[in-house]
């Protein structure tokens, strides 16, 4: 590995050329006193050099490591029970979870997008109420944060799917216990809410602040397992005149997130607008920001009308197979499209998947 | 927050002073690289350049609020939670309190279906005192089409709130407290925007009314264009509805529906696809474009169906969709029933432009 693609100061990078230290394993086995000399700066300048040489040293260390054979690599079967034991959010519906296996998984970065009216939002909202659903109705009992930068988070509605949450988390109760003695369920839907951090943000150099600082936030306040954006486009879609900027922005703004998603475990939840494309002959709809952002997220669902209902598909997953499944927003949130009835067993189904997998772990 | 100055944010004079030396003054400018990037330009080591974007973006970062505080917050110092009754019972009621503060609320719909005739009661009703269920205060109505009619306002008002309008003076006061602006040209319309801005931070302005938006801009936006000609009056008027929490009504036309609107994905097959736009016997769509429909937040769709007029919530996130038959009278706009028809499908968003008949039925 070159020295040129060390993220140093430029100063030095020169220095060091120029003093003949090309490749990285040339500083190895130097000091740092060495080193001082040589370039003709501070001993602490050259030990910060030298630390960041190491760090990206890789395959041509000489110092094995403990556990692995490239260090901070993990085997697919530590990642494939890793998987397992991640919870997944539900969405309310019985169908799209299905879909989904299981609900939209932690430690990724998921885009959603569609027409205006779809109902991103309120599956935006739905997932930041369902995320706090506590543990033993199946749920992540984790905070939400909900980044707006259109204004469409109406406290009014969070309020209304709270309520149906709590609803429904009663029915469940005695649908299953029902030949105990009832147990209230001790939450209020101001609990719900209380577990909200709401951000505004009104330009795109806000929305570039909040990410940076949401490392600092989450770190903070533990337990939020699920970041929402709502909608990541607005702010990049006009006054943008250096497209390649925005490129940039947007690739730095994804990677951002991916680290967050896998640092705390946490699901991204990224909300897209639709634009048009021309390809084949005619005008299509696609998802917004252009087709660098398109490969920026892990796992794309996109909503739309087929006929008279609203349907999601998964556009792009690396583990979910391509499917539509039908939902339906309804005065309780998300919901089954089909009747009423479902509703329990989509409950009872989270529960009984939560067990199976106490089971299989103990194997 | 983006023009924050790098200046004042308190870093460490070495980073700020190197910041300044490169001409990079604000927090936009700064964030507006990205760490590599910035790594080249400032020349100090990537660790350093990761500290400072972090506390530039900590500090011009808004600061955040539980959901619970923001709803308080809106009981406590907002008539009715940040809403303006529009004495339609129904539509008031799935609005969860009448048109909402902050956001922008559209009304579109074929020609002399109403739109005006709605937005005349609603500034006449954000004009009355709190006694009688107003925001008391001053509304600013931008007319573009030169339909404002005051005469007709005050009829509106005689008729349905006669004990207020009777006493002495009263409909002087009242009309005094609606500024009418008519810009003709579409940068008579920018200035426009900039001296409401000012002017809202001085006056108990309580309700913007813009009729209409399409007027004055040439084209939509559609397919071929990337930047979208109504770019940067979208932002600015949304911008305004929110940091000055008042509602902003604003009207759009309808155009006919061209076979080049797009109405499906790649993944959609078109053979499968109904062709559902030909099934509404309608082909109107909003003017404007799809980037409009995603930047307004409650949209209100006024179409004429076999001789019943429908005022229609199409786009709302707290209501379900539900179709109101309305009618225009002496006393402006009324609901014939308080039940909404639940609509279900894209119906909700077709507009509907059979011939109506006159204005007054």
């Amino acid at each position: 590995m070159e020295v040129s693609s060390l993220p140093i100061s430029a100063s030095h990078r020169a220095k060091l050329i120029s003093a003949g230290y090309i490749s990285i394993s040339s500083l190895s086995s130097i000091s740092p006193a060495h080193l001082a000399r040589d370039l003709g700066i501070s001993e602490n300048e050259a030990t910060g050099i030298l630390k960041v040489a190491s760090q990206r040293g890789g395959p041509e260390r000489t110092i094995p490591s403990h556990h692995s054979i490239v260090d901070g690599a993990q085997t697919a079967w530590d990642m494939l029970h890793e998987e397992e034991s991640c919870r997944r959010i539900t969405t309310s519906c019985a169908d799209l979870d299905d879909i989904l296996g299981g609900g939209i998984s932690c430690k990724e970065v998921t885009e959603i997008g569609g027409v205006p009216g779809i109902g991103k939002t309120q599956l935006g909202i739905q997932l930041a109420i369902n995320v706090q659903i506590p543990l033993e109705y199946g749920g992540l009992a984790g905070k939400a944060v909900y980044i707006d930068t259109e204004g469409s988070f109406m406290v009014e509605r969070v309020q209304q799917v709270a309520e149906a949450c709590i609803k429904d988390m009663q029915e469940y109760d005695s649908f299953l216990r029902k030949d105990l003695p009832a147990r209230q369920v001790n939450l209020q839907a101001n609990d719900f809410l209380a577990n909200i951090y709401y951000f505004r943000i009104c330009s795109y150099t806000e929305q570039i602040a909040v990410i940076n600082y949401l490392e600092k936030f989450i770190s903070e306040h533990k337990d939020i397992k699920v970041v929402i954006v709502d909608s990541i486009t607005f702010h990049f879609r006009q006054d943008f005149d250096d497209m390649a900027l925005r490129t940039r922005l947007l690739g730095g703004m994804a990677l951002k997130l991916m680290k967050l998603a896998k640092k705390f475990t946490l699901a991204v939840i990224l909300l897209n607008q639709v634009t048009t494309k021309y390809s084949g002959g005619s005008f299509q709809l696609t998802l917004a920001l252009g087709d660098s952002w398109s490969h920026a997220c892990t796992n794309r669902i996109i909503l739309y009308w087929n006929g008279n209902g609203r349907y999601a598909h998964i556009d792009k997953s690396p583990s979910i197979r391509s499917a539509s499944a039908p939902y339906a927003v309804t005065g309780r949130g998300i919901r089954n499209l089909a009747s009423n009835c479902k509703r329990v067993k989509l409950i009872l189904r989270a529960r009984l998947a939560h067990d199976e997998h106490i089971c299989r772990s103990l194997i | 927050m983006a023009n924050k100055l790098i200046s004042e944010m308190g870093l460490p004079k070495s980073i700020a002073n190197i910041f300044a030396a490169r001409n990079i003054h604000t927090a936009k400018d700064a964030l507006s690289l990205t760490e590599f990037e910035l790594t080249e330009l400032l020349d100090v080591g990537l660790a350093e350049v990761t500290t400072a974007v972090s506390s530039i973006s900590e500090i011009s970062c808004p600061p955040y609020q539980t959901a619970l505080s923001l709803l308080e917050q809106r009981m406590h110092n907002e008539y009715l939670a940040g809403h303006l009754p529009t004495r339609l019972k129904g539509l008031d009621a799935a609005l969860c309190g009448g048109i909402p503060f902050g956001v922008i609320t559209e009304l579109v719909g074929p020609a002399g279906i109403g739109k005006t005739q709605f937005c005349l009661k609603l500034s006449l009703l954000a004009s009355l005192p709190s006694s009688h269920g107003g925001l008391d205060g001053h509304v600013i109505y931008v007319d573009t089409e030169s339909k404002f009619s005051s005469r007709r306002m005050i009829e509106i008002g005689v008729n349905s709130f006669p004990e207020i309008f009777q006493i002495e003076g009263m409909a002087q006061q009242m009309a005094g407290r609606i500024l009418v602006l008519q810009p003709t040209t579409p940068t008579e319309f920018s200035e426009c925007l900039q001296k409401i801005k000012d002017s809202l931070l001085q006056h108990h302005m309580k309700l913007l009314v813009i009729d209409s938006m399409a007027a004055l801009v040439s084209g939509d936006g559609q397919g071929q264009c990337r930047q979208h000609p109504l770019g940067w009056h979208m932002t600015f008027i949304k911008s305004l509805a929110e940091f000055s929490r008042i509602p902003v009504v604003v009207t759009n036309q309808v155009r006919s529906h061209s076979g080049d609107d797009p109405f499906h994905y790649s993944f959609q097959d078109s053979r499968q696809n109904l062709d559902f736009p030909t099934t509404f016997d309608s082909h109107l769509v909003a003017a404007l474009g799809i980037p409009w429909a995603h930047a307004v937040s409650i949209r209100l769709v006024l179409e004429s169906k076999s001789g019943q007029r429908f005022i229609k919530l199409a786009k709302s996130s707290m209501s379900p969709p539900v179709a109101f038959t309305f009618a225009i009278s002496a006393s402006g706009i009324s609901l014939l029933h308080d039940d909404g028809i639940e609509m279900t499908g894209p119906e909700i968003n077709g507009i509907c432009g059979q011939g109506n008949s006159g204005l007054f039925d």
